[in-house]
């Protein structure tokens, strides 16, 4: 990555011998192109009103305690019971068995691409990385349920299989899905690495195995880590895959064979029904929805953080 | 170049300065390497090829004529889906290319970068990439379609959607914005054209492909979206096609969605019909940008 000499070098434009005419013209363009920045601040204020005012009207009826420590969730059963914990443990597990796949698997290929790989290979490999994070989702749910699933129970050697819901399936599949995320974010931190400390190591004897992990990898944590977190991010925030085949059941358990309903899986799935508007049903799925922007807000900034980190270092 | 070898009597042969202690730890761990992103393209082969497979039988014109039905699912198709996603789309461009054009612009050529504000609006755009597209159905169903009283209508879904994609538009056209070089501004200034004139007549037309790239992939990121049109009403099988901004529709993914939630066997071939024509349409839109991309694209 180039050193680039952003446009901020242009504003000099001021420095003229003989001070002319003010320009209104160009003053209203500026402000109209800062108005259209500020759209993308005002998306932040508009999801922060529809998710967290919402939220505090379900808080006033519902304690924070019943909420994050009650272990079931029955929001819309006659005798409802509104604790979130079935549901983020339901995240837990699929996200960890997405990021058990996405990570060796997004490692593995982003040192690859960026060690090993000739131009020729990398050229036909990473547009097929990007074709696989264009694959919409809608798609990886419906192969996750139709395709995989039932060629897993056929084929499951020991004992009852995997259900026709399942957090296992739906993890692995939401893995796949988040390789190209993971690879590509991290190969960027290791190009960023110089080629001097590669040719330091080589002058040293190093063998190309060394160089990747002793040299390229440590050298690129930072990147490598933010990669992982923003995959880590996308795997919790991730709704289709799950609602399709994760199973529509709060389900305290962690034996992935099971069906379990996930954050977004609810809120697509009560999102998407006719709860009635204004009701204390209605007002969950703004309870949840906060709790889930909440955690990757979080780990977003995380990553957003370490980033900045190492392109501060390199470059 | 006096390295120490490793064994020194063999120091009268040819040097052989390529290691030649671990070969096999060597060749194993390239091909663990080769073998994850094996295992991505192929899972990205075998997806396509079931798709198509389980598509086959159903994969004729009544797809495209008719409208989609719970009730025939042997001759049902996705008329008005197809229709909903080119209506909302259409509109997501019209909203978002120019909105993410122009902060590009203003974070590029006219932000101070130690405003604090300034660095603000940047943070906050790359935050909002990654907030999850289900978020975003909730700001579409809590704001727009109620408290701006939009409606579960096409106009929401295109601003619920413009909203999910204009951080990736920002972030492309500044890419390609600060591609073009500083020498084009100071010659244009330099001959005594103001800013915006400068950025009007050289900056903008030299960062055109890399932005209209930019714009599509991000379009063809807001087409496949499922999670936050759930969330905004789009009804599944709506038996007819939208007529107007303010219309109820139902759009691809949504449909399809629905197509996998019924039970009957005979949806199955027409869910993987109904992904055809999505990954059809998402292939047009990315040969699209890739034509561009190659057609105009400068090297400076």
């Amino acid at each position: 990555m180039a050193p680039t000499s952003t446009g901020s070098a242009v504003t000099a434009a001021g420095g003229s011998l003989r001070r002319s005419r003010p320009r209104y013209g160009e003053r209203v363009i500026e402000i109209l192109l800062l108005i259209a920045a500020l759209v993308s601040v005002a998306t932040t204020i508009g999801i922060l009103i529809a998710v967290f005012v919402p939220a505090q009207e379900f808080f006033a009826k519902i304690s924070f305690k019943e909420f994050f420590t009650g272990t079931r969730w029955t929001p819309l059963f006659s005798d409802p019971s509104y604790g979130v914990l079935p549901l983020v443990a339901a995240t837990l597990v699929v996200t960890l068995l997405a990021m058990l796949v996405a990570i060796p698997l997004g490692l593995g290929a982003a040192v690859y691409l960026s060690e090993y790989a000739a131009d020729r290979t990398r050229s036909i490999l990473k547009p097929a990385l990007e074709i696989l994070a264009g694959i919409p989702t809608v798609v990886y749910g419906f192969f996750a349920l139709k395709g995989i699933t039932p060629l897993l129970q056929d084929i499951w050697p020991f004992g009852q299989g995997p259900r026709v819901f399942n957090a296992l399936v739906a993890g692995f599949v939401m893995g796949i899905m988040i390789i190209p995320t993971v690879a590509s974010l991290s190969e960027d931190a290791m190009s960023a690495v110089p080629r001097t400390l590669r040719d330091g190591a080589y002058a040293l004897g190093s063998s190309k195995m060394l160089v990747a992990t002793r040299i390229v990898v440590p050298a690129a944590v930072s990147g490598i880590i933010a990669a992982f977190v923003l995959g880590f991010s996308r795997a919790i925030g991730e709704t289709m895959i799950v609602t399709i085949a994760g199973g529509g059941q709060a389900n305290l358990s962690w034996n992935p064979l099971e069906g379990m309903l996930t954050m977004t899986a609810f809120i697509a799935q009560a999102g998407s029904g006719d709860v009635p508007v204004g009701s204390i049903d209605y007002k969950t799925i703004f309870a949840v929805a906060s709790l889930l922007f909440l955690i990757t807000f979080a780990l977003n900034l995380f990553s957003i953080r370490l980033v900045r980190k190492f392109r501060e270092v390199y470059e | 170049m006096t390295a120490t070898l490793p064994n020194p009597t063999r120091l009268p042969q040819q040097p052989d300065l390529r290691g030649t202690r671990r070969p096999i730890r060597e060749t194993v761990f390239r091909v663990c390497l080769q073998a994850s992103l094996l295992i991505a393209v192929s899972f990205l082969a075998v997806l396509l090829v079931y798709v198509v497979w389980t598509a086959l039988p159903r994969l004729d014109m009544d797809l495209l004529r008719n409208m989609p039905s719970t009730l025939r699912p042997g001759t049902a198709g996705a008329q008005s889906a197809i229709m909903g996603t080119l209506w909302v789309i259409t509109l997501t461009a019209l909203f978002t290319v120019p909105i993410g054009v122009m902060s590009a612009i203003y974070l590029e050529e006219y932000a101070d970068q130690a405003k604090w504000w300034n660095r603000m609006i940047e943070i906050n755009i790359q935050n909002l990439a990654a907030v999850p597209s289900i978020v975003y159905g909730i700001l579409g169903l809590g704001v727009i379609a109620r408290r701006l009283g939009l409606g579960l209508t096409v106009l929401s879904a295109a601003i619920t959607l413009s909203l999910l994609v204009l951080p990736v538009v920002i972030i492309s056209a500044r890419e390609a914005i600060r591609a073009v070089p500083s020498s084009i501004r100071f010659g244009s200034l330099a001959l005594g054209a103001t800013k915006w004139q400068t950025i009007w007549k050289q900056v903008l037309p030299a960062a055109v492909p890399g932005t209209a790239t930019g714009s599509i992939l991000a379009l063809s990121r807001a087409i496949g979206e499922a999670a936050p049109l759930l969330l905004l009403g789009a009804l599944a099988y709506i038996s007819f096609n939208p007529d107007g901004v303010l219309s109820q529709f139902t759009v691809l993914p949504v449909q399809i969605y629905d197509f996998i939630k019924q039970s009957r066997e005979e949806f199955v071939p027409l869910a993987s019909a109904a992904i055809v024509v999505l990954l059809v349409l998402l292939l047009a839109m990315n040969s699209i940008a890739i034509f561009l991309r190659n057609k105009f694209q400068r090297r400076w």
